[in-house]
């Protein structure tokens, strides 16, 4: 099957017109025959129902979260996706057109572009956002770039606490430039302030520390921010965008630039990707932003348009010089999120949030009635928490007991944190039903070491 | 006709999704979280029912021209059609309901999926190695360069150069500096392909890598790439292929033999995943088997019957992606490689360079074309003459908007005057493309007839030509309480 619409005989046609007898013809007086190969060691195609068979055999190899109770998040959060964002997005005049370089036939993408910078902005309390970045790790490093290149320092403090995969992608963007990546230690769950201080110098550019972190725990961000801009740099957040229907917006606690993974907003978590970099920043960074960003303006009756704008910051434009590489963005999961917000808006936000927040807290408490597991940390929390297993549990086996009744535990955190054995991380989500966490504990409670 | 923001629909107290009911008990938020962690304020965001929302959302979706209702032969950016099985595959919850950290036991076949890709785009580029992990073009071209600069740290040594030619994407001198390089320019040559002279001139010990594109940006087929390659390799640099126009090899070459030692390639244009209104994509990297072990991790490797992710590679550039990459979009492309095979992909590279040469050889006595000889996949047409009536391709390509057709890319290549850069790809018929000829031609006779009707196009869309220096002058990025709107069309 393909999908070339013209027959052999147009094809012969076309060859006519432009004056050769063949493709052949064509093709070797514009690719020279030593330089050809046409065998392809591909696979022959195949029809739709082929297809579709061959996709239900290799998705049967796939066990999804959705048919078992799962308590994994660590950056990629199993939230509900309304029917109307999956309907909507899927229409062929959002799905299949590029970036909107022609604004008069691109308005609708352009009106959702707008209106997703004001739904972010809005969330977030911050002055400016972009139309999207690849994801939240992305951001971040983009976020890290841009504090590098306005405060012209060199030295970048990120919070051990933040996700590991947000500061392996960070030091990549940042290997074989000047800058120096430094860690901040955690203590206590927290990003240790008291090291933080003493790791102020001359060259900070910026401090990262990520809301809540990677351990569940709520962060001192006001602080946080205040000791970055005494260092004279400036502070970046990573943040949970669901957390904000009840979490204090980066706008408020001092955030230069906040920074997320926005997937979590109306699309599925597909293995992590794609994912959606959420990017927002105080308006005197504004010329320094990353990414496509649109703009209201008029046309010549005065009517309200929308285009992109400020693009001379931008690859096409400015080449070498431009803020970022970045072209294709996410636009598509970018509209998901805007139908998202526009449906469940500012009483669907905060529920959605306290949900979250009252289904973790109530699983927590279960689990803690577990002889054998306690809590590491005394820290608030959202909708993610750290606890541990006594030193004698093989928590292997616990595994496995869990997984024969349906349920994937809370993530090993000794994979990042050789000195966390036995600690794991446990998401609860607005999907968890009290009956699921329940099952959890009479599971846990039947466990015999 | 437009249509007012979501925000000016707002009705206080609307709601427009009902989420389930709190079914534990409730907790004491003053107790458990802190004062000074909590929202003090309401949430601004607006309150709709779910028909507003529905209404709104479809409404101005239909202010959009995309592939599906429109001919879209934007150069560069392979407009081509995106089946809707390959978006029924994805969205199956087998696949789109993972978790990156479930245990690899629960995940045999997506990760025998990405093995799979990973092999396909080998075969069909001649690399040894993919990663799949960059999530568009451009981070490929990142991941490409810090690549470069691995290979040669290995070597102990440091270089600093990137030679570019003045015709390549904007992206490739953009991705070079930002992996750290000094980009040196170099300048095409008459016939639009490099110039080999040019290239030994600017050739010296500090120079890390070629990035080139083929077929480049004016659709022609770099000739030369043996010789050219041969000479970077002599100096022990490197070439780096910039793969958005793959689409024109399919089944007629391959880069991995051409000499290109690395590449990333645009699943979004070859492949043909939707572009969603500006993203996702996907950018893998293919590389020789020399460079295999400075790719991103983890990298998925079969075991036996098995397929596991693997970790450690101390050479690895390290992470590019917050997880394994844009799944969703490798998942259409897969599928779009299976359902084409082996003789759909060679009879859609085929098509692509007909269609391209068909509708150059219709055109060209419309408006000359840059450079004359046969293209691949796109050709790029110089409107200058019409500045003799005031005219620009800007303004060409807004008129082309009245014809019901999205415009080509303007202005670019930099290298073009007044720059028109046409794609078709394979998937528009023959009879879409006699249209497409037939309006330019109209549109030129416009051009001496009524200069002002294509001064002032368009005049069949939602708006009028959109003022684009009040926009930059005057950045009214979000929308606020207070805003008024100027004229609002209800």
């Amino acid at each position: 099957m393909d999908y070339a619409p013209n027959t052999d005989a147009q094809i012969q046609e076309m060859l006519d017109v432009i004056g050769v007898s063949s493709f052949e013809e064509l093709i070797s007086s514009i690719v020279p025959e030593k330089l050809r190969q046409s065998n392809l060691d591909v696979p022959s195609g195949m029809s739709e129902q082929e297809i579709l068979q061959w996709a239900e055999a290799l998705g049967s190899g796939n066990r999804p979260v959705n048919q078992q109770i799962s308590f994994l998040g660590a950056g990629a959060y199993d939230h509900l996706v309304p029917t109307v964002v999956d309907v909507l997005a899927s229409r062929g005049e959002w799905l299949t057109p590029y970036t909107p370089y022609q604004a008069e036939a691109s308005q609708g993408t352009l009106q959702a572009i707008y209106e997703f910078q004001t739904l972010i902005c809005q969330l977030f309390q911050m002055d400016v956002a972009n139309a999207s970045l690849y994801d939240g790790a992305s951001s971040a490093a983009e976020a890290v770039l841009v504090a590098l290149r306005c405060r012209a320092r060199t030295r970048v403090l990120v919070s051990e606490t933040v996700h590991p995969h947000i500061r392996q992608v960070i030091s990549t963007y940042l290997s074989q430039s000047e800058a120096v990546f430094q860690e901040i230690p955690a203590v206590n769950g927290l990003t240790d302030i008291e090291a933080l201080d003493r790791a102020s110098a001359e060259d900070v550019a910026c401090v990262v520390l990520q809301q809540p972190n990677v351990f569940g725990c709520l962060e001192p961000m006001e602080q946080a921010g205040q000791l970055a801009h005494r260092m004279g740099g400036l502070f970046v957040a990573c943040v949970y965008p669901i957390s904000l229907g009840l979490l204090r917006p980066p706008g408020s606690f001092g955030a230069d630039l906040a920074v997320a993974e926005g997937r979590c907003l109306g699309s599925p978590i597909t293995y992590g990707g794609p994912g959606l970099g959420l990017f927002t920043a105080t308006a005197e960074l504004l010329r320094r932003l990353p990414g496509r960003l649109c703009g209201a303006t008029v046309d010549h009756a005065g009517h309200r348009g929308y285009t992109l704008t400020l693009q001379t910051r931008e690859q096409h434009i400015r080449r070498e010089r431009a803020t970022s590489n970045i072209c294709t963005n996410e636009g598509w999961l970018a509209l998901r999120a805007t139908i998202f917000l526009s449906l469940l808006g500012s009483g669907g936000m905060k529920e959605l949030a306290l949900l979250n927040f009252e289904k973790a807290h109530y699983a927590y408490r279960r689990l803690l009635e577990i002889p054998w597991i306690s809590a590491p940390f005394s820290q608030a929390f959202f909708n993610e928490f750290t606890l541990q297993y006594d030193a004698a549990i093989d928590s292997d086996k616990i595994q496995r007991v869990l997984a024969k009744a349906n349920i994937l535990s809370g993530l090993s955190l000794a994979r990042w944190y050789p000195t966390m054995e036995k600690n794991f991380l446990w998401c609860v989500t607005e999907r968890i039903s009290k009956d699921a966490i329940d099952r959890l504990i009479e599971t846990l409670k039947g466990f015999q070491g | 006709m437009t249509e007012p923001l979501i925000f000016e629909r707002s009705v206080s107290g609307r709601r427009g999704y009902r989420l389930s009911p709190s079914d534990v008990p409730t907790c004491s938020i003053t107790q458990l979280l802190p004062q000074d962690q909590r929202r003090t304020e309401v949430l601004p965001l607006p309150e709709l029912s779910e028909l507003d929302v529905v209404r709104h959302f479809t409404r101005i979706s239909q202010l959009n021209f995309s592939v599906d209702t429109h001919c879209y032969p934007l150069g560069s950016c392979t407009m081509k059609y995106n089946p809707k099985l390959n978006d029924r595959v994805a969205a199956m919850p087998a696949f789109a309901w993972l978790h990156p950290f479930q245990p690899a036991d629960q995940l045999q076949g997506i990760l025998r999926l990405l093995y799979e890709l990973e092999q396909l785009l080998c075969a069909i580029t001649g690399m040894s190695a993919f990663t799949l992990q960059p999530a568009a073009g451009a981070q490929g071209e990142l991941t490409g360069l810090k690549i470069i600069a691995a290979y040669h740290r290995r070597k102990r040594r440091r270089r600093s150069i990137i030679l570019i030619p003045d015709s390549a994407h904007g992206t490739n001198p953009a991705s070079a500096a930002l992996a750290g390089f000094q980009v040196v320019q170099l300048k095409s040559g008459m016939d639009g392909l490099i110039d080999t002279q040019e290239l030994r001139a600017r050739l010296n010990s500090n120079v890390a890598a070629l990035m080139l594109t083929n077929p480049n940006t004016l659709g022609l087929f770099e000739r030369q790439i043996k010789s050219i390659c041969a000479l970077m390799h002599e100096r022990d640099a490197l070439v780096y292929m910039d793969g958005a126009n793959m689409n024109a090899l399919l089944g007629i070459a391959r880069p991995g033999e051409l000499g290109v030692d690395l590449l990333q390639l645009n699943l979004h244009k070859t492949f043909s995943t939707p572009h969603g209104g500006g993203g996702p994509g996907a950018g893998p990297v293919g590389v020789t088997r020399s460079l295999e072990r400075f790719l991103p991790l983890p990298r998925v490797r079969r075991v036996g019957k098995r397929w596991v992710w693997t970790e450690h590679s101390e050479a690895s550039i390290g992470r590019v992606h917050g997880f394994y990459g844009n799944i969703g979009v490798l998942i259409r492309a897969y599928i779009y490689i299976r359902t084409l095979g082996r003789e759909g992909l060679s009879r859609a590279g085929c098509h692509a360079v007909v269609n391209a040469n068909y509708l150059k050889k219709k055109l060209q006595d419309i408006f000359p074309v840059a450079f004359p000889q046969a293209c691949m996949h796109e050709f790029v047409l110089s409107l200058k003459s019409l500045k003799a009536q005031g005219l620009t391709a800007w303004d060409v390509a807004k008129r082309l908007l009245d014809y019901g057709f999205y415009a080509p890319t303007v202005y670019f290549p930099l290298i073009v005057d007044e720059a028109l850069m046409i794609e078709p790809t394979e998937t528009e018929s023959k009879e879409t493309l006699d249209e497409l000829a037939e309006a330019l031609r109209k549109i030129a006779c416009e051009a001496k007839e009524d200069p002002q009707l294509v001064s002032r196009a368009p005049h069949r869309m939602a708006v009028g030509r959109l003022d684009e220096v009040k926009a930059a002058r005057e950045p009214d990025l979000r929308w606020n309480p207070a805003s008024v709107p100027t004229a609002v069309a209800h």
